[in-house]
């Protein structure tokens, strides 16, 4: 361990041993001696950044290369397992500052689909420009043998086109008419490739129009369309991937004879003895062999208090140990444990809310038969007019094509990815375009407490009762441990002066102890601090003793999360009605309901539980929000109309999750509500305006009088008209005055939760 | 009529050349780290060779 900084080994020394085998594990082998890691660095944020971590990292010997992506903020080093050991490629970063965890190497870092979308939007961003500069030609008055090579090079060019840059659009609809259902899909595939064969026939029999322009320009801007979409939610989810994971990807087993080895969580058998140093979680369910200590249910079932280790306790997956090794016995598989059974209950609510559709698709079901028999209805009356079949078909295409849904199709996205971006930047990840949908008509909120309405770590009760001499002293000594109360001390004592004190250690399940000028200094359970023995264990409190005598006595709460009073009321102002369901003990979640005024509370409640009281709200007719963190809390996230996660939350809970907040703030919730319910509004101003422009367009469609110039400026002038009007979003536009009326409650929820108002 | 012969082709000559180039540099991995790439524009590195040859670290 020369290479690593000496500050850094303090907080991994415990499992610096088992590092090497972990990752190795998460590596992929390059065969000339080197493997590739990838490591998340959820920390990293700016320039500074990139250079801090890759020279920090390409400067150890053994690594070949660094290179930080700070768009998934993942960190990919070369490295020569020979010469280097992988715990100091972690201490560095430590030192540097920066958390650093071992990323799934299952979740590789491209992203094809996008790729395939960017090269189709080239390819008909390409076509479009060159058949429309062609067109132009045309439309100002080219003819005979002009125009028709004109027609034959933009056929050239539009067909091999939109063979290829409409796949992203053929395949969906072909998908859906095998599922015998009308997805946006199919009126646009249909459009664009009659457009291309109609215009194909009237190139060859040299007639005077040809909407070749007209297909390719639709395909660029519905590409445009869903190439924002999906970046927009792929930013989101990798987003979430980087807030690393919470579970353990496997364990050290102690094999009988006495040796360790690192075992990867899939190979866990019941029967193995486990040894699961301080700070880490439990990777199955487990009883506790050896070892004393303290344990963090928080995740687990909400219970705040840590819980005292003794053998024979029986303890889930996901619990976390707080101080000194302890040793387990497995009781069950991964895929027989705590997580797993969660995950199962979380699919069954999950299927059980699959009814929801989006309104996009609800509005193809109903518009794409209307366009179809409108077309089929114009084709008939031509033919019965005597218009002869040329002419009829003619002016039943260019129906088609007219009412091609551009703009409808791009009604909803562009606004989804326009509220998406604004709710990035405001720390609130979207994992979907329909949970925004849903948001918008959520009325009722149910929160969990530990973890989500309070921070999930204690914070100092009265920091300024206590002597600054004795903080200090207590500080430094706190310094040295992991466990919340210690970290509570030292953050209380952050900026104080370190005492000089010798050596220090903890003693698991008691405390801290080390020497002041020869004085023996405590910091622990109050029993222990004064006597030097633990006698009634979890009495008294936490205390700081010099020498036997106790200085001063600490006591901790858990702090509630930054703006929830705020946000609850500014919920209510929203007309969502809030309650609590917690697993938590009775007298604390009493204390925090009356302390938020929540009439409605439940504690003790069980995942089952928390499920019922969602069945229940849902059959009568409300729609409930959830929002919450733990591993016990995942089904009811699912099982919720929509549901929000911190991104301290249990891996489970936040893929459970329609959105991650990643500030501390919950006043994110009330501000992503008052965005979901304007961009509800935007998508319906936009399906009027589409619906608008097909009122003006169709009629003159039908008579026969679109031309390739009329279909071409009415497309694109629609499209652009419900692009422009999306991006208002981005605007402050809710509080303009005009609107207030209208807009009471959206306004209420701005001012409450501090939003912009210019 | 004439010129039109040379100006088509020159056109679209031209056009195909920049899709060619946005492809390659799609496929190049210049498009992966947008966020990264706007702030090492600003880094001077000109005291070292760079540390992280884009090549090495593109998926295989």
């Amino acid at each position: 361990m020369s290479c690593c900084a000496p500050g850094a080994e303090v907080g991994l020394a415990g499992n610096a041993a088992i590092s090497r085998d972990e990752t190795l594990l998460a590596s992929r082998d390059l065969g000339d001696g080197s493997v590739q890691t990838v490591l998340n660095v959820p920390d990293a944020h700016c320039g500074a950044c990139i250079t801090a971590i890759e020279t920090t990292v390409g400067g150890l010997a053994g690594v070949e290369t660094a290179r930080l992506n700070l768009s998934t903020r993942r960190l990919t080093i070369n490295w020569r397992p020979d010469r280097l050991d992988p715990s100091c490629i972690f201490a560095a970063l430590a030192a540097a500052g920066y958390r650093s965890l071992l990323a799934d190497p299952a979740q590789d870092g491209s992203d094809p689909v996008l790729r395939e979308l960017l090269i189709a939007l080239a390819v008909a961003g390409f076509a479009a420009g060159n058949i429309m500069l062609l067109s132009v030609s045309v439309w100002s008055g080219a003819e005979g043998a002009t125009r028709d090579l004109f027609h034959w090079v933009s056929a050239l060019i539009a067909l091999p086109a939109i063979a290829f840059a409409g796949r992203p659009f053929f395949r969906p609809a072909l998908a859906g008419l095998r599922a015998r259902r009308l997805n946006m899909d199919v009126p646009i595939s249909l459009g664009v490739t009659l457009a291309a064969l109609m215009s194909l026939y009237e190139t060859a029999t040299h007639g005077p129009h040809a909407y070749f322009d007209a297909a390719v320009t639709l395909l660029f801007f519905l590409l445009v369309g869903r190439t924002l979409d999906h970046f927009m939610r792929e930013r989101a989810r990798s987003a979430v991937r980087a807030l690393g994971r919470l579970a353990p990807g496997g364990a050290v087993v102690v094999d009988p004879g006495g040796s360790r080895r690192f075992v990867a969580l899939a190979e866990i058998r019941p029967g193995m003895r486990l040894h699961v140093p301080a700070g880490e979680r439990l990777p199955v369910d487990a009883v506790i062999r050896s070892g004393a200590g303290e344990l963090d249910f928080s995740i687990v079932n909400g219970e705040s208090a840590p819980v005292a280790a003794r053998p024979g306790l029986a303890v889930p997956a996901g619990v976390m140990n707080l101080s000194g090794p302890i040793e387990a016995e497995a009781k069950a598989r991964a895929a027989d444990s705590f997580v797993a059974e969660m995950v199962r209950m979380m699919e069954a609510a999950e299927s059980s809310r699959a009814g929801f559709r989006q309104l996009a698709d609800r509005m193809a079901q109903n518009y794409a038969p209307v366009v179809h028999i409108m077309a089929l209805g114009t084709f008939l009356f031509w033919l019965a007019m005597g218009a002869g079949w040329h002419m009829a078909t003619l002016t039943a295409i260019t129906v088609l094509i007219i009412t091609c849904p551009c703009a409808l199709a791009l009604a909803v996205p562009i606004v989804q990815v326009v509220a998406a971006g604004r709710l990035f930047r405001d720390g609130v990840m979207v994992r979907s375009g329909a949970a925004l949908e849903k948001l918008a008509d959520a009325d009722r909120a149910v929160f969990d407490k530990t973890g989500t309405l309070t921070a999930g770590r204690p914070v100092l009760v009265d920091a300024g009762r206590v002597d600054l001499g004795d903080l200090a002293l207590a500080a430094t000594l706190a310094r040295a441990s992991r466990h919340p109360f210690s970290q509570a001390i030292a953050a209380a004592g952050d900026g104080l002066p370190a005492a000089d004190i010798g050596t220090i250690r903890e003693i698991a399940g008691c405390g801290l102890e080390g020497t002041l000028d020869g004085r023996i200094v405590r910091l622990g359970q109050a029993g222990w601090a004064a006597a030097g023995t633990l006698r009634d264990h979890g009495e008294g409190g936490v205390a700081l003793a010099v020498d036997g005598s106790v200085r001063a006595r600490f006591d901790f709460a858990d702090a509630l999360r930054e703006g929830a009073a705020e946000a609850l009321a500014a919920l209510r102002a929203a007309g969502i009605d809030s309650e609590i369901l917690s697993g938590d003990e009775e007298r604390r979640v009493a204390a925090l309901a009356g302390r938020l005024k929540v009439a409605r509370w439940q504690a003790r409640a069980t995942p089952a539980v928390k499920l019922a009281r969602l069945a229940e709200l849902a059959g009568a007719g409300h729609r409930p929000l959830m929002v919450g963190d733990g591993i016990n809390d995942a089904p009811a996230l699912a099982a919720a109309h929509v549901s929000f996660a911190p991104a301290s939350a249990a891996d489970v809970g936040r893929s459970a999750a329609d959105f991650v907040f990643l500030k501390n703030d919950l006043r994110a919730i009330p501000r992503t509500v008052a965005v979901a319910r304007r961009a509800r509004r935007f998508i319906l101003e936009n399906f009027g305006l589409a619906i608008a422009y097909n009122l003006v367009a169709v009629p003159i469609a039908m008579a026969g009088y679109a031309t390739p110039l009329i279909a071409a400026v009415a497309m694109s002038s629609s499209s652009i008209l419900v692009t422009l009007n999306a991006l208002r979003l981005n605007l402050g536009a809710a509080d303009r005055p005009g609107h207030a009326t209208r807009q009471r409650a959206d306004a209420t929820l701005a001012v409450a939760s501090g939003g912009r108002r210019p | 009529m004439n010129l039109l012969l040379f100006l088509i082709p020159i056109a679209l000559f031209l056009g195909a050349l920049g899709l060619a180039a946005f492809i390659w540099s799609l496929k190049s991995g210049q498009y992966d780290d947008l966020d990264g790439a706007a702030w090492r524009v600003l880094e001077d590195d000109e005291d070292e060779a760079p540390r992280g040859p884009a090549q090495r670290n593109r998926v295989r």
